[in-house]
């Protein structure tokens, strides 16, 4: 674990060992529920948690890389321990997602600033830590460019959707990725939010602590906020379509066709004896191979995994995707026609 | 395929695998990779650990496989079902094949065979006898298509070594044994990525999902100097001599682009990724549980065996990967296409009884235009 001063910890408090910072500032949960000058902790905690909520990123205390009082630097950690113990309570999974990912941008915004920081080499070195020790990711500096090896950057930039992060947009050299800080700490987004979210998942559940109740109760009920219900068109997406006309015709249809066609319509609930027949017009067809092939897929034989249906993504690799405008951006065939309501 | 087909092919392999046990070896880290074979007419066969090559070679003289093969994994348990297998890394693999090439002699040596009739002929889209449209392709030895092959394993290996700075030593040549290349890395800093990045690798490889705005170009205020120099690395530089064909051409080519406009540029660049990417077919290569044709094997496409190319632009897989036996043997043949093997023309045939070397009539028998007689 890092070595943390009072201000890494109130810019990035995940990194902090929870109940070791209470006992270390001389304080007990059950204080917070019941001290009256401890209280308004809680409100700002919830504060925080309601912000996450909506979207937005909690405006800290910390003005720039320094904050005005130094009593505000362990409110700052408080509050996010908190907000934590709130969510933990409240058992509500929507809202944990919501406020990991608004701590996550928070914390991204530090990052990039500490990345950046030309004068201050130690916040430079501290930042290209977290990222080392945190997600493995090796960041060399090289002039106003941070540099990455190529295998780190793919484990990462495999999780966006955008064109502009595929590997081929990028400046690659020598085995190495080229990023700007903001690319750099952009990069590692999802992981941190996600890091953040196991963070708070593995935390253990306190009882309920006095005091803490009314905050709990209103989360409960925001969370609810939250639902929603997705409908879907029932047409097939363009690539199946063009799978199956292939087949229609009685032309060969690629391997990689046949595991997206087979496992699309498995995964819409389909039975390998309604899918087998689809293959018959193949020009290499033969039902025992068709059938066992199917049921691999399906999960029924062989491993027992159920295989699920290629991304677009990785479609559009295979020749297979034929997007159109009612595709709407969709990141799975299976999504196809599904409306948020 | 019938009997007698089976086992005088069988026969051959045996012959050649008996007296080419040098040229067939496991590869290093044997006890970590998973093997499999095929036999004529019946499934595969996998899951299998071997410790050496003499188990290798004890595998394929009892078995007499029609194809054999190894995983580019490597693995805790090779020989357990697949989820249990416990996957640790995998070497890079591609596949270059002429078949993907799109090349315009690919009809002059390419015969069907109906699914339906069996009739051999020329005519590529509809059986012309019983105008069924299953149809299988048989493609015949070309040079054309060999050359263009080999051009993109050259491509290939210029990105791997310039861009991804892979050492030139850790990268393996074999010839496929059909109409293609297998290129091996070893050793890289890719061995434990999975699926969904080396699918990213190969869209890089290929030159494909790029932006024009990776290439200089934007939608709105352009700006001359972000587009590439004539002598940049990677792919910006490879674009340039592509588009730009030479530096003092440079300056003109970008006022043509700029004033063609954004979506134009996008043709460019999908003409460019045709023309410059490197022709990999991306299931290869994104796959990390293959189980890849065993160099030193035949495959039984076409009765050739996949080998190393020391000298790939003097290589020439119609003389150098043909190691079936002299011997005569007659048979049956329907191949209406000439083709060179050993620096021997044979054909066409139209459906006549003919007495050739085994090594012909194997390779006629594997692309289905011959039987025994």
């Amino acid at each position: 674990m890092l070595a943390l001063g009072q201000d890494e910890i109130a810019k990035y408090p995940f990194l902090a060992d929870a109940g070791q910072y209470l006992k270390d500032q001389g304080f007990s949960l059950e204080q917070f529920g019941t001290d009256p000058d401890l209280r308004d902790l809680i409100r700002k905690a919830y504060d925080r948690i309601l912000v996450a909520a909506d979207g937005k990123i909690y405006k800290s205390d910390l003005d720039g890389d320094h904050v005005s009082k130094e009593a505000a630097l362990p409110r700052e950690v408080f509050s996010f321990l908190l907000a934590i113990v709130l969510l933990k309570l409240s058992g509500m999974h929507t809202l944990i997602k919501r406020f990991a990912l608004a701590e996550a941008r928070r914390a991204e915004k530090y990052l990039e600033r500490d990345l950046a920081n030309i004068s201050d080499e130690s916040k430079n070195q501290l930042a290209i830590r977290v990222i080392d020790d945190l997600f493995s990711v090796q960041v060399e500096k090289s002039g106003d460019y941070f540099v990455i090896p190529i295998s780190d950057y793919l484990k990462h930039s495999i999780n966006f959707h955008e064109r502009e992060w595929k590997l081929i947009n990028r400046h690659v050299e020598n085995g190495q990725v080229f990023l700007s800080p903001h690319e750099t700490v952009r990069l590692i987004r999802k992981e941190l939010g996600t890091y953040i979210n196991s963070k708070i998942i593995n935390a253990r559940t306190p009882t309920m602590i006095p005091g803490f109740e009314d905050s709990v109760n209103k989360l409960v009920l925001l969370s609810k906020k939250f639902v929603t219900y997705t409908a879907t068109t029932g047409e097939y997406p363009p690539c199946i379509k063009h799978a199956i006309e292939i087949l229609e015709k009685g032309e060969n249809l690629p391997h990689s066709g046949r595991f997206m066609l087979a496992s699309f319509l498995l995964s819409k609930g389909q039975t390998v004896q309604q899918v087998a027949p689809l293959f018959k017009n193949a020009p290499d067809y033969n039902e025992r191979v068709t059938l066992y092939q199917l049921n691999h897929l399906a999960g029924t034989s062989g491993s027992g995994t159920q295989y699920s249906c290629p991304s677009c993504e990785k479609l559009k690799t295979q020749s297979l995707c034929f997007a159109t405008s009612e595709c709407d951006n969709i990141i799975n065939p299976l999504q196809f026609g599904r409306k948020k309501k | 395929m019938q009997e007698a087909d089976i086992s005088f092919l069988e026969d051959s392999f045996k012959k050649y695998y008996f007296n080419h046990f040098d040229l067939i070896k496991v590869p290093e880290r044997t006890s970590e990779r998973e093997f499999g074979y095929q036999k004529f007419n019946s499934g595969m066969t996998r899951h299998i650990s071997l410790k050496d090559d003499k188990e290798l070679h004890l595998l394929l003289m009892q078995n007499v496989p029609s194809d054999v093969y190894c995983s580019n994994a490597y693995y805790t348990f090779p020989n357990l079902p697949m989820n249990e297998k416990d996957w640790k890394e995998a070497d890079l693999i591609f596949d270059i094949d002429a078949k993907d090439l799109n090349l315009p002699c690919r009809e002059n040596h390419t015969v069907s065979i109906c699914n339906d009739c069996n009739d051999v002929s020329k005519n590529l889209t509809r059986c012309l006898k019983c105008n069924s449209a299953k149809l299988e392709k048989k493609s015949l030895p070309c040079k054309n298509c060999i050359d263009a092959s080999k051009i993109e394993v050259e491509k290939l290996s210029e990105v791997l070594i310039n861009d991804l700075a892979i050492d030139e030593e850790n990268i393996q040549v074999y010839f496929s044994g059909n109409e293609g290349f297998h290129v091996y890395v070893y050793g890289s800093q890719f061995q434990e990525i999975g699926s969904r990045e080396r699918s990213e690798l190969t869209d890089y490889i290929s030159l494909r999902g790029a932006i024009p705005e990776t290439f200089g170009m934007r939608k709105l205020k352009q700006d001359r100097a972000s587009f590439p120099d004539f002598d940049e690395n990677g792919w910006r530089g490879r674009f340039s001599k592509h588009v730009f064909g030479s530096k003092s051409k440079r300056s003109k080519i970008i006022t043509e682009l700029i004033a063609n406009g954004y979506s134009s540029f996008q043709k460019t660049l999908d003409d460019a990724s045709e023309n410059i990417g490197v022709k990999i077919d991306p299931n290869v290569t994104m796959d990390i549980h293959r189980i890849f044709r065993l160099p030193g094997s035949i495959n039984s496409k076409s009765g050739l065996t996949k080998i190393r190319c020391d000298d790939l632009i003097k290589f020439d897989p119609y003389v150098e990967a043909s190691f079936l036996s002299d011997d005569t043997v007659e048979v049956f043949a329907n191949s209406p296409i000439e083709f060179k093997l050993k620096s021997k023309k044979f054909g066409p045939y139209l459906g006549e009884k003919v007495t050739v070397p085994t090594f012909a009539a194997a390779y006629m028998i594997c692309k289905k235009l011959a039987r025994i007689a």
